[in-house]
């Protein structure tokens, strides 16, 4: 069972959950920027939790399947059509062999994700099937994809007709976001009105942004004497801000370390949120307390598909 | 998003301590207290200190281990990852099944139990490196900047101890300490688009090896074939922070002979415990 590409789509990669265990020698962790469209879309399909899928960006892509198969399409709406006729988001979808997949450009949102039913079959790097631009490893060859390329998707143990009944919720993607946020670890770096303006503006995606952070446009935000730190560690969603003082929200390619401080992170619930931002779109930041934050995240783990 | 290799060692120190008159020179006073700093909802930093020294470094290395192996056990239940650098842990944990308070909690003991451990031995990694040629470009305006002879930069490069303060920025890139404060020169004003694997660099006071290609601004001085990234060897990564790095001189055929020696996979780095 393979998936021809026909075309690839602006940017196109293997991702997966993110290749964890290794931030202490310097390799980051990536997958999929928007975890929760890509668990929704291993749901759809029976797969398992950590099956690797694609995610596209911005201008989706054309897929022949060679055999019959169920696909799952979430996130970002690309006007999905199979042989031409429109078929919906977020269910899944019998495909036979021959069948051509076509994705359009996004509408609202930014990255749209295909899981195959028994997952995109890519070696496995340190534990991971994501691809890894900056480093050219993991996912197909270590790249994205291109014309041509032949992907091998694995054993599917569950028929079209058991999962026929799945289905997830649409998401909104709406031009402006509210994000949520921890302060800290350093916004003892920043002043007062600094801190003022990071909470009260209304910052833009810029066209700079991509899988390692989303890079904002808007008030620079003020800090005592500069905003070098001795280099420390990075979690995911950590608001850097460089001497620019334009904020940098850093999400799954990510370095591990870095040298800028950092005024507050980005809850993980709300990083898909960004994950979906094209440039150009508005972000504000809402300050809540860790214990709140943990509350939320307990509360939606019994929400959770599997 | 091309990413530097920031800090400045020193340059940072001092930024750092003539910052006393703002609020944050405030709050940083109490420097000689551990913090702990919640870093978003899953993860939490362990703050040790604001500078960049050994002592410190040591501690941070200590507990990074102790924490790795309780976490192997029921000790420690809900720890991810554990990222140490400088002068910090960043440790990442799942909030389903421990938080911050409580994880604070038992850090804080394993931290007080760190105190009584003994001095363990160095671990000095031989590497071996091809100064000047074609990956030295730049050896010739570190002679003109420090005054030095070639000879003379060869002897106080190779001659030091470097430690490794921490990983990171690129898969197995090494941030050393440690280099003479006589072959310090600024980086580049425009950085290269791209420096070879193995290319061995001098930017302001530190020294490293670059694992991969990569842009960097770095002043060339040399060249290792010994690869600290290799995505085809069993341990991707060849070193770790808390251990130790010597630069041994070699010549260009040297250079070449170790690079097919280490093709064939009959290469390993020298290792010197001390």
């Amino acid at each position: 069972m393979a998936m021809k590409v026909i075309t690839p789509g602006a940017l196109t990669t293997v991702q997966d959950g993110g290749r964890y265990g290794y931030q202490s020698t310097g390799i980051g962790v990536g997958g999929c920027m928007d975890m929760d469209s890509y668990r929704k879309a291993n749901y759809l399909v029976g797969n398992e939790k950590g099956e690797a899928v694609l995610e596209f960006t911005l201008i989706g892509g054309m897929l022949e399947l060679t055999e019959e198969t169920v696909l799952a399409l979430t996130g970002a709406d690309m006007a999905p059509k199979q042989n031409g006729e429109p078929v919906p988001m977020n269910v899944p979808l019998a495909f036979q062999a021959g069948d051509v997949l076509e994705l359009g450009m996004a509408g609202t949102g930014c990255r749209c994700y295909l899981a195959v039913a028994g997952g995109i079959e890519v070696p496995l790097y340190l534990g991971s099937r994501s691809t890894n631009l900056k480093c050219k490893f993991g996912g197909y060859q270590g790249r994205a994809l291109q014309r041509g390329d032949v992907l091998e998707v694995g054993k599917s143990g569950k028929p079209y007709e058991q999962l026929k009944d799945r289905e997830c919720f649409t998401e909104e993607y709406p031009n402006t976001v509210v994000v949520r946020v921890i302060e800290g670890p350093q916004e003892e770096y920043f002043t007062k009105k600094g801190k003022k303006t990071f909470y009260k503006s209304v910052y833009t995606v810029s066209d700079k942004s991509d899988r390692m952070g989303c890079r904002l446009d808007g008030p620079a935000v003020e800090s005592f004497d500069g905003t070098d730190i001795i280099s420390d560690g990075i979690a995911p969603g950590s608001v850097q801000v460089p001497a620019d003082g334009k904020p940098i929200v850093l999400l799954a390619d990510r370095q591990t370390t870095g040298g800028y401080a950092k005024i507050a992170s980005v809850c993980s619930f709300d990083i898909p949120k960004l994950a979906q931002c094209k440039p150009g779109n508005k972000v504000r930041f809402q300050k809540i307390t860790l214990e709140k934050a943990q509350r939320i995240m307990r509360e939606a783990k019994k929400d959770e598909l599997f | 998003m091309v990413a530097e290799i920031r800090a400045d060692f020193h340059l940072k120190q001092k930024r750092k301590s003539g910052q006393a008159e703002g609020e944050a020179g405030l709050k940083r006073k109490d420097e000689k207290k551990t913090r702990y700093l919640p870093a978003g909802d899953s993860a939490l930093v362990v703050e040790f200190g604001n500078e960049i020294d050994e002592k410190l470094n040591t501690k941070v290395q200590q507990l990074a281990a102790k924490i790795i192996e309780a976490s192997r056990t029921a000790l420690l239940s809900g720890v991810g990852e554990v990222i140490p650098t400088f002068r910090s842990l960043l440790v990442t944990y799942d909030p389903l099944r421990t938080d911050f308070e409580q994880l604070k909690n038992r850090l804080i003991k394993m931290e007080e139990e760190l105190q009584e451990e003994k001095k363990t031995s160095r671990r000095i990694l031989k590497i071996p490196c091809c100064y000047g040629g074609r990956y030295g470009l730049d050896l010739a305006d570190l002679m003109e900047y420090t005054g030095l002879s070639r000879e003379e930069i060869i002897e106080r490069h190779s001659s030091a101890c470097y430690r490794i303060y921490m990983m990171g920025f690129l898969p197995g890139f090494a941030y050393l300490g440690g280099l003479d404060r006589k072959l310090e020169m600024p980086r580049l004003k425009t950085p290269r688009v791209k420096i070879p694997a193995g290319a061995v660099g001098i930017g302001g006071n530190q020294t490293g090896v670059y694992p991969i290609d990569s842009p960097g601004g770095w002043r060339l001085i040399g060249g290792t074939p010994v690869d600290f990234y290799n995505p085809e060897r069993e341990e991707p990564i060849l070193c770790k922070a808390g251990e130790f790095i010597r630069f041994v001189p070699i010549t260009m055929d040297d250079y070449y002979d170790i690079r097919h020696m280490i093709l064939r996979k009959e290469y390993h780095v020298e290792v010197e415990e001390g």
